[in-house]
Formats: structure tokens, C-alpha cells, sequence
């Protein structure tokens, strides 16, 4: 029964099975509550969790995201299952945490990761167009560095211990969004009471949604960087596949509750400014197919006791608190006085970004195994 | 003489990409290690797609995927 399970999973029915389940619920979430265009963000969410903690205090951005818990869960539930949960860990942990940082940055300059991207245009976003195609780019840099030997090292097992340090503290977090305990005068645990943060669905359907997904997606191994990246290194359209559904059954979901305006500016938690949404999502690519997953995956292989990919996940949560406290996230569009104002990055955010595709560069170039 | 790839602790696409590489020199048959159920599924869809015929032994919770022209 296991092995039929797996080999379905592993199929090209399975893997169509999970985008057009993620494709119905994340615009689900939306009506239910999720901010417009974000029923599911794994980087705006992560940012929120941040805030949450009081890692960065942008009052409208501040929110424990029980998704991000449920994709986490969800993974190691099916990992547990299928009997495929291993603690590992030991490669180049600290690179990876200064990728998820920097993916994080470039993910918020464009105001999104991957995942918000399909989301986005699926709701008639097109500044997701100039996102994706610079989240292709910087994949195809990777893929370079890929291709000449670009390695961070083998993984090695660790005690199971380590295997259950993401999934626990997924769980502590879980607490403190019931509990709500406030640490301090005016401290932590913080909740919004307007703007993104504010706009959640129910918990309980959250969490619900982000376990169904977290499993279905450990199960065939989704990720929305391996998507383009096999495409390129090596035209395997499997992966893709997943993601072609995913849109096509979101935009589909999105007609139906009447969640679509196609447009360029004054989209909702977005803004126009083509240059910086390409190069911040170039940064983003490049840093997530140099970690080996996207920040989706990279929950899912957290939960399926992989260190390495916990580590990245919290450089992606810090990497959130540093671009909100040092102002290089992206700003949305905004009517002023009826006049339109594109958003974008401060100088602050676009040095960052072109620091970070620097920094990125110099690791694909540096960390190579001899031939 | 059979041609080793030790794959084994790489993330993807290591294993893929090594297994490719082993699969252009043509030097058959050739043995990837993996040591995860993923790297055992992506090397046999990468190596099938090549038009190898792909035999996998399990070894504990190594598997050996054998590839023959």
C-alpha cells in the first residue's frame, strides 16, 4: 500500500494532484481571510511570523502564520508515514543561512516569494510576469554554477534530536499564536490590528490547509525553483508540471469568487516598479537554487528533519526582521491625492539587493569541488 | 568494471547532475549511491530519460541504482 502510495506520489498524476490542490486552496484562503493576491506567501509569511516575535516591529506586518507551521508539519506527518523522516545536517549550514537571508531580501523586494508569484498573476497581477522571468534568470545562474561543480558539501545523519528541533519549535510558535502571552509592556507577541497582518483566515483552517500541503508536497517533492531549474538543466518538464496546474487551477478558483483584476499598478501589496520586482526575485532565484529548494520546499525538507534546510528557513525569518528594521523591504503602490505613486525599493533596499546577487555570486564561484 | 557514483549526503540535483555526467562519459555499467528516497526517484527518472535501464538494490537505507545502456 506504501509503495503504491509512493510511486503516485512520485508520477506525474501526483505531482499534478498537488498543484491543483494548492491551486484551490491558496486562493480559498484569500476569501477566507489571507491578504489579497497572498492566500499562500511563504516569505511574506515568514516576515509576519518575524514581526510577530517582535524581530521587527512594522506595526501592519505582524502575524504567527499558522500556514508556515502547517507546511512544516504536514511534511514531517507524511515523512513519519512513509517512513522517510532523517535527521541530517552538516552542509555548509552557515552559507545557508546568509542564502535564506538574501533570498528573503530579494523575495521582499518584489513583495513575494515564488509561490505569491503564481498567486499574483493568477489574480491578474502582471508585475508577477517581470518576477517570474527574473526568478528564471537568477535559477539559470544557479544552474551555471550548478553545471561547473557548485556544491555546499555532503549532508551527513545526525541524531534524531536534531530531526525534531524545526518541527518543536513550528509547535512553540503554534503556542504562542493561542496563547497570545505579551512578554513585556508594549512587547511581544505582537498581532496587527491593521494592514497585512491583520487579514488572516480562521487558525484552524490555516493550519488545516497548510498540513494538507505541507504532505502533499513532501510527498512529490513540489518546489517551485526545481520547476524551472530541471527545465533548464536539463528540460525535465516533471516538476513544472506541478506549477503549470497550480496557476492554471488557481486563476480558474480566482474567476469563479471573482478575485481577478488584471493590471500593472495599484495592485494589492505590490507595486510596478519592473526593474527592482525582477532583479530582487533574480536575487531570490539565484539564492534558492543555490540552497537547493524554495522557501516552500525548504519547510517541507525542515519538516522531514533535514537541518540544512532549517537553517535556511531561519535566515529567511531574521533576513525578514533585517529588511524591515534596515527599510530595504519593498514599498506597495500607493494613490496619493488621486495621483498614483509607484512604489519600489529605498537606496538602502537596492544596494542591498545588488549586494546580495554580489554575495551570491561569489559563493556559486567559490564553493566548487575540484573536477 | 562497473563505474561508482557515490551521491550519497549530496542535495538535489547533485545526485542527477553527477549521474548525467557519468551517463555522457558512457562507461557502463555504471552504479549511483544515494541514500534518500528522492535522490533514488530523481536519478531514475534522469537516468530512464537517457535510456538507461535502471535496476535499484536497497541496502539498509542506501539504495544502488544500476544503469545499464
Amino acid at each position: 500500500m506504501r509503495e503504491r502510495l509512493t510511486r503516485f506520489f512520485a508520477s506525474r498524476w501526483g505531482i499534478i494532484l498537488a498543484g491543483a490542490v494548492i491551486g484551490l486552496l491558496a486562493p480559498l484562503l484569500q476569501r477566507l481571510g489571507n491578504p489579497p493576491n497572498m492566500g499562500i506567501c511563504v516569505a511574506c509569511f515568514e516576515r509576519d511570523i518575524a514581526g510577530a516575535l517582535g524581530l521587527h516591529r512594522a506595526a501592519v506586518v505582524q502575524y504567527i502564520r499558522p500556514e508556515i507551521i502547517g507546511f512544516v508539519w504536514g511534511a514531517t506527518i507524511a515523512a513519519l508515514l512513509f517512513r522517510e523522516f532523517k535527521a541530517r545536517s552538516g552542509s555548509a549550514p552557515i552559507v545557508r543561512y546568509f542564502l535564506g537571508m538574501f533570498a528573503m531580501i530579494g523575495a521582499l523586494a518584489f513583495l513575494g516569494c515564488p509561490w505569491r508569484a503564481l498567486l499574483r498573476l493568477a489574480g491578474g497581477d502582471l508585475n508577477a510576469i517581470l518576477a517570474l522571468a527574473g526568478l528564471a534568470v537568477g535559477i539559470a545562474l544557479g544552474v551555471l554554477f550548478l553545471k561547473a561543480g557548485y556544491s555546499l558539501g555532503r549532508t551527513t545523519r545526525s541524531h534524531t534530536a536534531v530531526g525534531w528541533i524545526m518541527p518543536i519549535f513550528m509547535g512553540l510558535l503554534l503556542l504562542l499564536l493561542i496563547l497570545k502571552p505579551q512578554f513585556s509592556k508594549d512587547g511581544p507577541i505582537f498581532f496587527s490590528t491593521s494592514g497585512p497582518g491583520s487579514q488572516h483566515a480562521p487558525l484552524i483552517v490555516s493550519l488545516v490547509v497548510g498540513l494538507m500541503i505541507g504532505f502533499l508536497a513532501q510527498r512529490t517533492r513540489f518546489c517551485t525553483m526545481g520547476a524551472v531549474r530541471d527545465v533548464i538543466l536539463m528540460k525535465d518538464t516533471h516538476l513544472i508540471t506541478g506549477v503549470g496546474v497550480l496557476l492554471v487551477v488557481a486563476f480558474i478558483t480566482n474567476l469563479v469568487l471573482g478575485q481577478v483584476r488584471f493590471g500593472f499598478t495599484g495592485q494589492p501589496v505590490a507595486h510596478s516598479n519592473h526593474l527592482w520586482n525582477f532583479l530582487g526575485m533574480s536575487l531570490a532565484g539565484l539564492a534558492f537554487a543555490l540552497a537547493g529548494g524554495c522557501p516552500g520546499r525548504q519547510l517541507f525538507l525542515a519538516g522531514e528533519g533535514d537541518g540544512d534546510a532549517g537553517v535556511f528557513v531561519l535566515g529567511m525569518i531574521t533576513g525578514a526582521a533585517f529588511a524591515h528594521n534596515f527599510s530595504l523591504a519593498g514599498k506597495a503602490d500607493a494613490v496619493v491625492d488621486g495621483v498614483l505613486k509607484v512604489g519600489g525599493l529605498t537606496n538602502f533596499g537596492m544596494v542591498a539587493v545588488i549586494f546580495g546577487l554580489v554575495v551570491c555570486v561569489l559563493i556559486g564561484l567559490t564553493m566548487r569541488e575540484r573536477a | 568494471m562497473a563505474k561508482t557514483v557515490d551521491a550519497r549526503g549530496f542535495s538535489c540535483p547533485q545526485p542527477v547532475i553527477l549521474a548525467r555526467k557519468a551517463i555522457a562519459e558512457g562507461e557502463f555499467p555504471i552504479e549511483v549511491l544515494v541514500d534518500t528516497v528522492t535522490s533514488r526517484e530523481n536519478v531514475r527518472r534522469a537516468a530512464e530519460k537517457a535510456g538507461c535501464k535502471v535496476r535499484v538494490e536497497e541496502k539498509g537505507e542506501e539504495f544502488k541504482l544500476i544503469l545499464q545502456r
